[in-house]
């Protein structure tokens, strides 16, 4: 830690000098709020320090006072790049503990939400890859597909980039037309431009260079430091929990699972771009399945799912649980589950601990990031400070997974 | 493998009598509770059974998913809990590990030998509940500010402000 009185500190140690280097808390270059103390010689990395917590918000504390479905607007802040992974992901882990069984329209539907985010997010990241090794226009190019994403939460929920997605036992309501129209729009123009998102890179001998061979890891050291997701997936493991441990019907989806060799930056952005094909075919095979006119968009789970407003006002029944929900008198299970999605980033895990009353006793985030992000200063030894920079937005470290 | 009921029961069965023929009494309870075994056992073997179920040729428990630390206040004599979940990925096993411990004696040894990854999740529960990791390489607050004296995350640190009397949650739930 530093106290503000070692600044620049000097070390002689075998006639060599070192410099220390505070890079972060708030550095442009490394897309949100890391710190990082770096032992250099000359550019070259000898050691670093990450310190984190710097947007902290004690989401583990917060949710203990907060009934479940408020719960899932804490859950948008953890990787708010993919929100709606999160939410769905929350959504099902109440939905294991109170043991709610959803029709298959409705876990279509999310599986085209959550591949949707996944799009957005494995977006940003490789092309913010891009903008590191200094290629701005693919970065510009694609995220006006991420607003066009953006766009069709917006219709699905009214909100963006926060998402609030979804209730627990399914949606707040049916997908309107509009929100066809715009995943038609999106699903065929789409492929069209990451292709040409890949022309600008994938072999471009430039962001080679500056890519392959740069902050890798092995598959071995990758498990042991508790890697999932596509970090994991470059390294060579195909680990996915879609595939492992199947929730919301992914086992009635055919697609397959991209891994690299190296566990370099080169390798994370290609396992990313391939990922993004598969989503887009997991999502044209879901809405293949879901029939647009059909008017089923939740479970049968009246405790815990709203009814209509016009029923509360003109049937006893809706009018009881409409109460009960919003007081909290719902009596919900006493148990533990563990319940974990394939976020943008790896196995986002949910543990939950129900003692009976309207809150979770106790509520555990395993977040992807927090866990990865140790092997960094690892990854980044003996390289170079730029390599730093790329390695970590090509680890997609998200400041409010890792903080939560 | 696809995990279902049958499986996850062979799979309680397996590690159940493996653990038992090792450490004997050592292992407190165990249950199935929903898609995950659940072994409860003594502080003492708690390294010891990790290192038995990540090394052991069968099982072979070589990822550590998460772990996390619990406070049951009113449990006297084991107030404190700590969680931990294995994963063996090519045979999709997952189990969940558990051990109690009292409040005035908060001392667990690390397992960051084992996992590397433990590092961050061991510094986390001591920032938030004090659980000591003893022979943890690196021991201090990850989250919160380094001068803090409490930790956040204990029963004691009820969130609303403990001084209002204008409301009443005792009709409605917690």
């Amino acid at each position: 830690m530093l106290d503000g009185t070692e600044n620049i500190e000097l070390v002689q140690e075998e006639k060599k000098e070192y410099t220390t280097l505070n890079l972060g808390p708030t550095h442009p270059a490394t897309h949100g709020i890391f710190q990082n103390v770096l032992k250099m010689d000359g550019e070259k990395i000898i050691e670093a320090e990450p310190t984190i917590g710097y947007i902290h918000r004690a989401f583990e504390k917060l949710a203990e006072r907060r009934p479940y479905a408020q719960i899932t607007t804490i859950t948008d802040r953890l990787n708010y790049c993919s929100s709606p992974i999160n939410n769905m992901g929350w959504h099902m882990t109440v939905e294991k503990l109170i043991g709610a069984k959803l029709p298959k329209r409705v876990e279509y539907m999310r599986v085209v939400v959550m591949e949707l985010s996944r799009i957005a997010d494995h977006i940003i990241c490789n092309s913010v890859v891009g903008v590191d090794t200094g290629a701005m226009t693919g970065f510009l190019y694609v995220f006006q597909w991420r607003e066009f994403i953006y766009e069709i939460f917006e219709e699905m929920c009214g909100a963006r980039l926060t998402t609030n997605i979804g209730r627990i036992g399914g949606f707040e309501k049916n997908w309107n037309e509009k929100v066809w129209i715009k995943l038609d729009r999106f699903m065929k123009e789409f492929p069209a431009i990451l292709k040409e998102f890949e022309k600008l890179l994938v072999r471009n001998r430039i962001f080679m260079d500056r890519t392959i061979g740069v902050g890798p890891i092995k598959g071995d050291r990758a498990l042991e430091y508790g890697f999932t997701g596509p970090n994991l997936r470059a390294a060579g493991i195909d680990y996915d929990v879609r595939v492992m441990n199947p929730y919301s019907s992914y086992e009635d989806f055919d697609f397959i699972i991209p891994v690299g060799q190296n566990g370099d930056t080169y390798d994370r952005f290609m396992v990313r771009e391939q990922e993004m094909w598969e989503s887009y075919s997991i999502i044209t095979q879901a809405m293949k399945k879901i029939d647009r006119k059909e008017n089923l968009f939740h479970g049968d789970v009246p405790e815990f799912y709203l009814p209509p407003k016009e029923d509360v006002y003109n049937h006893m029944e809706a009018l009881i649980y409409h109460f009960k929900i919003v007081m909290g008198e719902t009596d919900i299970p006493v148990g533990e589950v563990y319940h974990a999605v394939e976020g943008g980033n790896g196995e986002l895990g949910f543990y939950l601990v129900s003692d009976g009353g309207r809150t979770p006793y106790r509520l555990h985030f395993r977040r992807p990031c927090f866990i990865y992000y140790q092997a960094y200063p690892e990854m980044i030894k003996n390289g170079m400070l730029s390599d730093a920079i790329l390695t970590m937005s090509s680890m997609n470290v998200i400041a409010g997974e890792l903080d939560a | 493998m696809i995990t279902t009921e049958e499986n996850i029961k062979t799979l309680h069965d397996t590690v159940l009598a493996k653990l038992k023929e090792n450490f004997g009494d050592a292992i407190i309870s165990s249950a199935i509770d929903y898609d995950f075994p659940v072994f409860v056992v003594r502080r003492e073997n708690v390294f010891a059974v990790l290192k038995f179920l990540k090394e052991e040729a069968e099982l072979n428990f070589h990822f550590l998913t998460t772990m996390c630390a619990l406070h049951y206040p009113e449990n006297p004599g084991k107030e404190f809990g700590m969680m931990y979940q294995l994963h063996n990925m090519p045979k999709n096993f997952r189990i969940r590990l558990k051990i109690f411990i009292p409040g005035n004696d908060l001392e667990i040894p690390t397992v960051t030998s084992l996992w590397a990854t433990a590092n961050w999740m061991e510094r986390q529960e001591y920032d938030f509940f004090g659980v000591i990791f003893t022979g943890h390489p690196n021991l201090k607050r990850i989250l919160n500010m380094d001068d803090i004296t409490f930790f956040p995350l204990r029963k004691e640190f009820p969130l609303e402000d403990q001084t209002r009397d204008d409301k009443n949650d005792s009709m409605f739930g917690r």
